[in-house]
């Protein structure tokens, strides 16, 4: 298993459009793709289930995934919330 | 004739027919079922059906509206092929043996309930947007046409319960003139699209939708939130004018929006706006705002329970900044205490908050408070161009300290190898007529002045501007409020320095001849008024209205000072 942490540093926590792209970036991979902050942990291929996770700005996230194709999984979410601006 | 009062969500106004937005009847009777598999493909052909329609509605959007808008079809496609609604969906119809149709209706309301309970207005209009997704999904089940705004061709006003992000995109600018809705707030995507689309628009009505009945007369004034059911023919002929002025208005104010501000002999000045959260940049940017004027950040630290993290003002102040670019942003420090509590910091309740402990007051004593936003604000102050201003100095001793203050968080960033402009002007409000008064003492130490007259003249009259029985002491024309703004102003230039003003008074017609003339640099207003105050201003002479200086300075009463500025610029 594979995971990154992140700090959001988008104002607005992770919202709508953000949330958009990394969905449809994770739907790319056969792997199962987690997101997990505080206790919670979603399924990244999920809309639903990330907004449903309020998650604001400064928040620490965790991805994680687990698969044959995890290692780019892994790189493409970072290089996703990194260009959409969510975190580092 | 029946008068309804909601929420003014886009300007403008629209006389025409009501045409009620119906929501399709979606009723259904939950069954038994044999053949859960039959069911799940229901289910699926409905989903796809859906989609298409989507990514039809979605690239028409694009085309009317731009990118921006289409992207919550997309989220809304994701929704349709979200496995954990999906799946939970597929689940209940195989183990309850239930229909299609209940199964959906039940996984949603699951969803849509937990957003709606979510403790954050954003999260809590995404509800609609489940809503929205699912209704389409359960008309197709149910096999029953889902209202289509894309078929009205006459000139209407719709009227519904909630128009959803794909009525919305799908209304013909032509034939609908306006809507008005029962529910929604300024941030439904209803309203912003309706903003963005320019047709003019009243939520959160109530209930419009029982008061008002298909064909019948309806005019919906988007710019003060009125909307009127059957209207008199005096009223019709009222706002037909009002229509005509607002259309006519908009259309020379338009015209200034990427215009410097410049009074008729070409003197420029600074016509910038008051924001209290990132969010408000957008409207600042589209009036043609020159620069934020007065960034509250008491936002930042209300509706908490407990102080706002560095990260988190670092965040917001850096967000303001990056999307202003070269243009100004003077932020205010915390002013807060008084009548404006944050509970978590337990204060005492005060006999005259006015005059208690509240703003630079409380910050130099919470010196912990203090520092952790001026790191903010100084880590912040490499993405643009950061002022920072000091709320409620009395005394230039206050002013000193936090100036020293802020210098030895600059000195502890410096040393961490922390980036800080080196170019941040510090300045100060000037609220306390004490400080108006000896003015030039202080344009010595600070970078600018900014008048917050809602206090000044507060503190001036000696007159609580909440209390209605003395709120006739609230003259912002009385010459003593005129003299010590001059005094302020004067002193500034004195030593090179600029003078602001940030309170209602900077946007205010009569008042803006008198402050031109007193030679004022800057403006900060509401970002509404910024295009009314460069069209007034690009009309008025600075050097003529600064001629009536001193006869405006030496006047006896707020009445004198009105009849003679409305002589002299009526003309």
């Amino acid at each position: 298993m594979k995971e990154q942490t992140f700090k959001i540093t988008s104002a607005d926590g992770v919202h709508a459009r953000p949330a958009t792209v990394l969905v449809q970036n994770a739907g790319k991979y056969e792997s199962d793709i987690n997101l997990h902050y505080k206790e919670k942990a979603v399924n990244l291929k999920s809309i639903m289930g990330i907004m449903s996770l309020g998650i604001p700005a400064g928040a620490e996230v965790k991805i994680t995934a687990e698969g044959g194709d995890e290692d780019e999984a892994i790189e493409h979410l970072t290089t996703t919330m990194k260009n959409e601006g969510l975190g580092e | 004739m029946t008068h309804l009062q909601g929420i003014a969500a886009s300007s403008g106004i629209a006389i025409a027919k009501v045409y009620p937005l119906e929501a399709p009847d979606l009723s259904y009777s939950k069954q038994d079922i044999q053949q859960p598999e039959e069911e799940v493909k229901r289910l699926h052909e409905a989903l796809d059906t859906s989609k298409s329609e989507l990514e039809t509605i979605k690239e028409h959007t694009k085309k009317q509206l731009g990118d921006e808008h289409a992207e919550i079809f997309s989220a809304h496609l994701l929704v349709l092929s979200d496995p954990e609604l999906i799946q939970p969906i597929e689940d209940k119809i195989k183990s309850d043996n239930v229909n299609a149709e209940a199964a959906l209706d039940e996984t949603a309301n699951m969803f849509i309930d937990m957003f709606k309970n979510m403790d954050n207005e954003y999260m809590r209009e995404r509800a609609a947007d489940i809503q929205d997704v699912t209704k389409r999904v359960m008309a197709h089940l149910l096999n029953v046409t889902f209202p289509d705004p894309a078929l009205i061709n006459e000139e209407v006003v719709i009227v519904a319960d909630d128009l959803t992000p794909s009525d919305t995109a799908q209304l013909n600018k032509q034939y609908v003139k306006g809507f008005t809705t029962d529910i929604g707030g300024r941030t439904s995507h209803s309203a912003i699209m309706a903003r963005s689309l320019e047709i003019p628009a009243v939520v959160g009505t109530k209930n419009i939708t029982s008061q008002a009945e298909k064909d019948s007369m309806i005019i919906v004034d988007g710019i003060n939130g009125d909307v009127i059911v059957n209207p008199t023919d005096e009223q019709v002929a009222e706002y037909k004018k009002k229509q005509d002025e607002f259309e006519e208005q908009k259309k020379e104010w338009a015209k200034l929006k990427d215009e410097p501000t410049v009074t008729s002999e070409g003197e420029h000045v600074e016509l910038v706006a008051n924001i209290g959260t990132p969010e408000d940049v957008e409207g600042v940017l589209n009036n043609g705002g020159e620069g934020v004027g007065l960034y509250r950040t008491e936002f930042l630290y209300m509706g908490k329970s407990q102080l706002p993290t560095e990260e988190e003002q670092y965040d917001a102040y850096s967000s303001v900044l990056k999307q202003m670019g070269d243009k100004p942003v003077v932020v205010r420090t915390l002013d807060i205490g008084g009548d404006k509590e944050l509970d978590y910091l337990e204060l005492p309740d005060e006999m005259n908050p006015f005059l208690g402990y509240r703003a630079i007051r409380l910050c130099l004593e919470r010196d912990d408070i203090f520092r952790v936003q001026l790191r903010a604000l100084l880590r912040a102050s490499v993405h643009g161009n950061l002022k920072i201003m000091f709320p409620m100095i009395a005394t230039l001793d206050e002013f000193r300290q936090a100036k020293a203050i802020l210098e030895e968080e600059r000195e502890k960033l410096n040393n961490e190898g922390q980036d800080v402009s080196d170019d941040i002007e510090v300045g100060m409000m000037v609220e306390i007529p004490a400080t108006a008064v000896i003015a030039r003492q202080f344009a010595k130490e600070v970078d600018f002045f900014s008048i917050g007259t809602n206090d000044l003249i507060q503190y001036t009259m000696a007159a609580d501007r909440m209390n209605e029985r003395v709120s006739y002491l609230y003259q912002p024309y009385n010459p003593a409020i005129l003299n010590l703004v001059n005094n302020v102003i004067e002193a500034a230039h004195a030593e090179g320095k600029w003078a602001g003003m940030c309170g209602e008074m900077a946007g205010d017609e009569i008042a803006i001849p008198i402050l031109l003339g007193l030679g004022l640099d800057e403006f900060s207003m509401s970002a509404t008024s910024i295009l009314p105050a460069r069209t007034q201003i690009r009309d008025l002479s600075k050097k003529e209205m600064a001629s009536y200086k001193e006869e405006i300075l030496s006047m006896g009463t707020a009445e004198e000072v009105v009849a003679f500025v409305k002589e002299k610029t009526q003309s």
